[in-house]
């Protein structure tokens, strides 16, 4: 399309009368050389700012722009220069003496590092990197963390990558058995619930989805199809509970692990992914509940959201800690890492639910309305028209949140839970190991662990976002 | 044309509507309202804004709920029976002034949602469906794309086929052209005119007084809550009986 005669478009009309008219088509011509490749990028993303000498004014303004790029530059490039030297070029790497704490000391501490070194010390970590991970969970069971590990990675690799097949049964197996096995193997099971409770459960349940069923089959009037528009969740809920015990109260002959042996990463993950994946289906009910028509649902939401909202994480956990065994009948003992399991979960959903009260309140009138119209009923509306817009449109505020109580999990350390933080922290207290970079390593550790975990799922978003773009 | 070779059943009317009152907080909206839609009628409503023409036909399928009076719609009385108000819209199609498209799913899937859902249509059948009233607005080729990605004219005509898909009896449409473009109102009329000559019956709440004279079997002027004046179109725009009705045909064809 582009014109490549040299001749200038400006020169062969006059522009000398007001009412201009253009008499031959104006060519298209290609940008000019400074609004393209590295040149133009470096132009206008650095040196434009700075390029202003037409005034002694703009002079100066240029000139303190560029000092103030230099500065920055020379900030950033001794800050990470800073970092790599400690963690890589002067770092300690190997203990091949096993001399320990003395592998990380200068001369004049004792050791043989040049006076004046600073660097990571590396051998600490590998030492320590079993507890870190697992805490003090028995070495010859650690298997059933890496197992649990590594299926839990598979299934979600499987349904976050968009090309895999047969994602849908993927989810089904990462939100509904994986939770099982999980549990399973980490406790290591057989609990041994009575068989009538768990066959209470499925009988109440399979009530509840005959109930739904017979509610959609419109045999029901009344109170019972409004009960019966909610029982199919709270059916297969109670079924997912019933399959739930019969599963971890069966026992495959694994040693059982006491929850107070769990520590480090596995803490961490454990407390993090329940709280995510239980908080958000909450979320989602309360806040449909804070804005439903019914004064019933709506002000238990309320009530609920704005009392979870209004506690600090550590007061809820050192109720759930301290107060839950004070009101529970002698000799019954409530697991400390399940209290706060649930503790943290229902904090965490009061929060994702006004994120997501915030996406439902974006979605437009006319949307409800015509999922009225066709005459889709409330549970259909919500999931196949209004929640997938909304969730969409709060994307990030919910990674937001997610990733918020991801780091949140630290604080289960003060009801003496010891996740990666307080794990890594118990291990500074080592004097095998004691020396000035001890603590700087280990935290900085902490801190990289944190930081892939956080930074994973904020870019996990990003995709999503762009994925779930619809161009409107 | 089409008008004269089609038969209007009069037995079992399609809309009725006895003494429908319906208040907004203190604001009485509907004042005794009493209508009779047979099958097959073409109802042109038509009054000046806020004269309450999109609330009646939104109590025709529980969009709005009216406090007093009667109303059926296909012989279902229309009462707080969640049952009886499903199946009432399971059978009235409705098209909106700002189209209300889903915009997260695509034309296609737009089309096929309710009669997957609602009508429990096997997904290959709806599919069918949703292709054939596609290429009746003339718009199969943009079956794939998403709302976003259509002009207005265009998400309109996916609405009447989204909203056709379910073969209802009734079609309701509110101010169908009123957010469109100049230039892309004639598409949308042109699609309401060739689904009139189909025999569908249809109550359109619109400012088009030549779509009305085209394709009303019946004007319905409304004001103030009440409905003023009906008639046929010609005597209605030639003959105005009210002075209301008068007022309002000056100010909308003077221009």
């Amino acid at each position: 399309m582009r014109q490549t005669d040299k001749s200038d478009p400006r020169s062969t009309s006059s522009i000398s009368s007001d009412a201009y008219v253009r008499e031959t088509e104006a060519p298209y011509l290609p940008p000019p050389p400074s609004e393209v490749g590295i040149k133009g990028w470096l132009y206008n993303n650095i040196f434009q700012s700075m390029s202003d000498f037409s005034s002694p004014a703009a002079s100066m303004r240029s000139l303190l722009v560029a000092m103030f790029t230099v500065f920055v530059f020379y900030f950033f490039a001794t800050q990470l220069y800073g970092l790599v030297d400690f963690a890589l070029l002067s770092a300690v790497w190997s203990d091949a003496d096993g001399v320990k704490r003395q592998a990380c000391w200068t001369v004049e501490q004792g050791g043989s590092l040049p006076e004046g070194w600073h660097g990571a010390c590396w051998p600490y970590i590998f030492a320590k990197t079993k507890f870190i991970l697992f805490g003090a969970y028995p070495l010859e069971d650690l298997w059933r963390v890496k197992t649990t590990y590594l299926v839990g990675s598979l299934l979600l690799v499987w349904v976050l990558i968009e090309p895999l097949p047969y994602r849908k049964l993927a989810s089904l197996l990462l939100l509904v058995v994986f939770p099982m096995f999980a549990t399973l193997m980490l406790t290591g099971g057989g609990f041994g619930y009575s068989q009538t409770t768990v066959g209470l459960y499925t009988l109440l349940g399979l009530a509840l989805i005959t109930l739904r069923r017979l509610g959609i089959a419109g045999r029901l009037t009344g109170v019972f199809s409004d009960l019966a528009s909610v029982s199919g969740i709270a059916g297969w809920t109670l079924i997912f509970i019933a399959a739930f015990m019969a599963i971890i109260g069966h026992d495959f002959g694994l040693t059982n692990i006491d929850t107070r042996d769990w520590g480090g990463l596995l803490i961490t993950l454990v407390v993090a992914i329940t709280a995510i994946v239980a908080s958000l289906p909450l979320g989602i009910l309360l806040a449909l509940g804070r804005r439903s028509q019914m004064p019933i649902a709506r002000t238990l939401s309320i009530v609920f959201i704005e009392f979870w909202r209004g506690v600090p994480l550590i007061t809820v956990l050192f109720m759930a800690s301290v107060m839950i065994p004070l009101f529970m009948p002698e000799g019954v003992n409530f697991d400390s890492l399940l209290r706060a399991l649930i503790g943290v979960t229902l904090w965490q959903s009061a929060y994702m639910a006004e994120v997501i009260r915030g996406g439902l309140q974006a979605i437009d009138k006319g949307q409800y309305e015509a999922a009225d119209a066709m005459g889709l009923t409330y549970w259909q509306s919500m999931r196949l028209v209004i929640l997938p817009q909304a969730l969409k449109h709060v994307l990030p505020g919910i990674v937001n949140t997610v990733i918020s109580v991801f780091k949140d999990t630290s604080l289960v350390s003060i009801v003496g839970i010891f996740d990666l933080l307080g794990a890594t922290q118990s291990t500074l207290a080592d004097a095998a190991w004691s020396s000035p970079v001890q603590s700087p390593t280990g935290y900085l550790v902490v801190a990289s662990v944190f930081f892939f975990f956080c930074f994973g799922m904020s870019r996990y978003s990003i995709y999503l976002e762009k994925k779930l773009d619809r161009g409107h | 044309m089409a008008r004269k070779n089609r038969q209007v059943q009069t037995d079992e009317p399609v809309v009725l509507m006895q003494h429908v009152n319906k208040w907004f907080g203190q604001f009485h909206v509907l004042r005794d309202i009493n209508l009779r839609v047979a099958k097959g009628e073409r109802i042109v409503v038509c009054g000046p804004s806020g004269s309450g023409k999109s609330t009646l036909i939104r109590c025709l399928n529980r969009l709005e709920q009216h406090q007093q009076g009667d109303i059926h719609v296909h012989g279902i009385e229309l009462n707080n029976d969640v049952k009886n108000i499903d199946e009432i819209r399971r059978e009235v199609g409705m098209v909106f002034q700002h189209f209300n498209l889903f915009p997260h799913l695509s034309i296609l899937e737009n089309c096929m949602l309710a009669p997957i859902w609602v009508r429990k249509t096997p997904r290959a059948e709806a599919e069918k469906t949703a292709m054939h009233f596609l290429t009746r607005v003339k718009i199969p080729e943009q079956a794939h794309k998403y709302p976003g990605q259509l002009s207005g004219g265009q998400q309109q005509r996916v609405a009447i086929a989204r909203a056709l898909c379910m073969q209802p009896q009734l079609m309701l449409f509110d101010e169908p052209t009123s957010a469109l473009d100049p230039e892309m109102i004639k598409e949308v009329l042109d699609t309401m005119v060739e689904l009139a000559e189909d025999g569908m019956t249809m109550i359109c709440v619109t400012h088009e007084m030549g779509f009305a004279r085209k394709v009303a079997d019946r004007v319905i002027f409304m004001d103030e809550g009440q409905i003023i004046e009906q008639n046929e179109p010609e005597a209605f725009f030639s003959a105005p009986k009210s002075d209301r009705t008068k007022l309002f045909l000056s100010q909308i064809l003077g221009h």
